[in-house]
């Protein structure tokens, strides 16, 4: 979707400013909506495209003026809603109003360690072939979905040049409505600063991004 | 800034911060009621991305890259594997790549969409990672960014933007200081800064720690 998230590019948001010996979380808020987005996982049953979705799934002005731990928390619970896992009426009495829905697995403190540790590879065998070769030049689609995508505004219709061939990894665009993982093969794409952002951008800068062969065509 | 806004200021952000803390309670005591989650396995959560994994990790995958030519050539080949030869491994790093700045070549990794990080090589993200003024401007003006960090890097040299739009997590290796000819792996490591291996900052110099 064309949201709040897609910022490449964007003006106006100032400048970078590093905090020196930042901690981890900044209130103990943030811990526990970092924690119960990382446990629910598992009952919940989404998936990461799904959850990136809830997050950028707003109004961007909302999106922008939310910190970053608001943001998942309100993604966490659009999931939980979304499933009738909880209600927002349970959320404003702050207890359970109904009784649970059967879920398949709860994250135990024996399994934390091991599910960290495991995460989620997103590379799949593949009977198919890469369309693209590298050094291939390509054009990033100019596509719009409403939906998930992971291809950023900056780069549709530009010119890039393929410089690696990562594998066939799980595809965001399909994985993040339900209709299943439906691997794609992954590429790094490479642009030049100018073919990016004109005559004025920085001749000495390139970018790349990871692209899904759905978004890339001949160029 | 005067006291009074100062004060100011803070109160506003103690009341909005409150408001979400209510709400955050709120939810975790419904999760935990119905049984979905355990609260002891969020305190283990948290505890892990606190106090075990950060960028101490990845600054021990760098000095040993600076100091073993036969891990760098492994780390360069096929990362995720050779960080996983120091125990480094897992959610948010499943596929990682090496990036080697030279000084020809300085790479630098961003999130465009959201706030993708390899996690078991430097923990979480900053603030700043994560915020729209990185966001935007890291692929359109990286020297600006840079600026900000207030590291300049000589004219020529060219700038590499890697925006981690799939499942790849990019872990900058940066060059070894001059002056560290024989240090130990560990003393190496005292000189890898988060930012470095981001490629928002540089290495500290021998200089830098023995002050």
């Amino acid at each position: 979707m064309n949201g709040g998230q897609d910022l490449g590019g964007a003006h106006g948001h100032g400048p970078v400013r590093p905090e020196p010996n930042e901690p981890v979380f900044h209130a103990d808020w943030e811990k526990r909506a970092f924690a119960l987005t990382l446990a629910m996982g598992m009952p919940g049953g989404w998936n990461i495209d799904m959850s990136r979705f809830a997050r950028e799934n707003r109004p961007p002005g909302e999106y922008l003026s939310m910190s970053y731990y608001q943001i998942w928390l309100a993604g966490l619970i659009t999931l939980l809603e979304q499933r009738e896992l909880v209600t927002e009426r349970e959320i404003d009495a702050g207890h359970a109003l109904a009784p649970p829905k059967p879920v398949k697995r709860i994250l135990s403190p024996g399994d934390v360690a091991e599910v960290l540790y495991r995460g989620g590879p997103t590379e799949r065998q593949t009977n198919t072939s890469a369309a693209f070769k590298v050094g291939a030049k390509v054009r990033a689609k100019n596509i719009n979905p409403i939906s998930h995508t992971r291809l950023p505004r900056y780069v549709r219709g530009h010119i890039g040049t393929i410089e690696r061939v990562i594998g066939c990894h799980v595809f965001p665009d399909s994985n993040s409505t339900g209709a299943g993982e439906n691997p794609q093969w992954l590429y790094t794409v490479r642009f030049d600063g100018r073919e990016l952002w004109g005559a004025d951008g920085d001749a000495t800068v390139k970018v790349s991004v990871d692209a899904w062969e759905p978004y890339l065509e001949p160029a | 800034m005067s006291g009074h806004d100062h004060d100011h200021h803070h109160d506003h952000d103690h009341s909005e911060l409150s408001e979400t803390q209510l709400r955050v309670r709120a939810l975790e005591s419904v999760l935990t009621e119905k049984g979905y989650v355990d609260p002891a396995a969020l305190d283990l959560l948290i505890e892990t991305y606190e106090k075990k994994v950060g960028p101490r990790n990845g600054a021990r995958v760098v000095a040993k890259a600076w100091a073993d030519p036969a891990y760098r050539a492994r780390l360069f080949k096929d990362a995720t594997p050779a960080i996983a030869e120091l125990g480094y491994a897992g959610r948010q790093g499943e596929h990682i790549v090496a990036l080697e700045n030279t000084a020809k070549l300085h790479n630098m990794v961003v999130c465009t969409l959201c706030s993708c990080y390899p996690w078991p090589v430097l923990g979480l993200p900053p603030v700043w990672y994560k915020s729209a003024p990185y966001r935007s401007r890291a692929v359109t003006d990286p020297r600006g960014v840079l600026a900000d960090f207030g590291v300049t890097l000589p004219k020529g040299i060219e700038i590499r933007v890697w925006d981690s739009t799939a499942e790849i997590r990019y872990l900058v290796v940066p060059m070894r200081p001059a002056g560290t000819e024989g240090w130990s792996e560990d003393k190496l490591a005292e000189l890898v800064t988060r930012d470095s291996m981001i490629g928002t900052g540089l290495p500290k110099s021998p200089q830098d720690i023995s002050k």
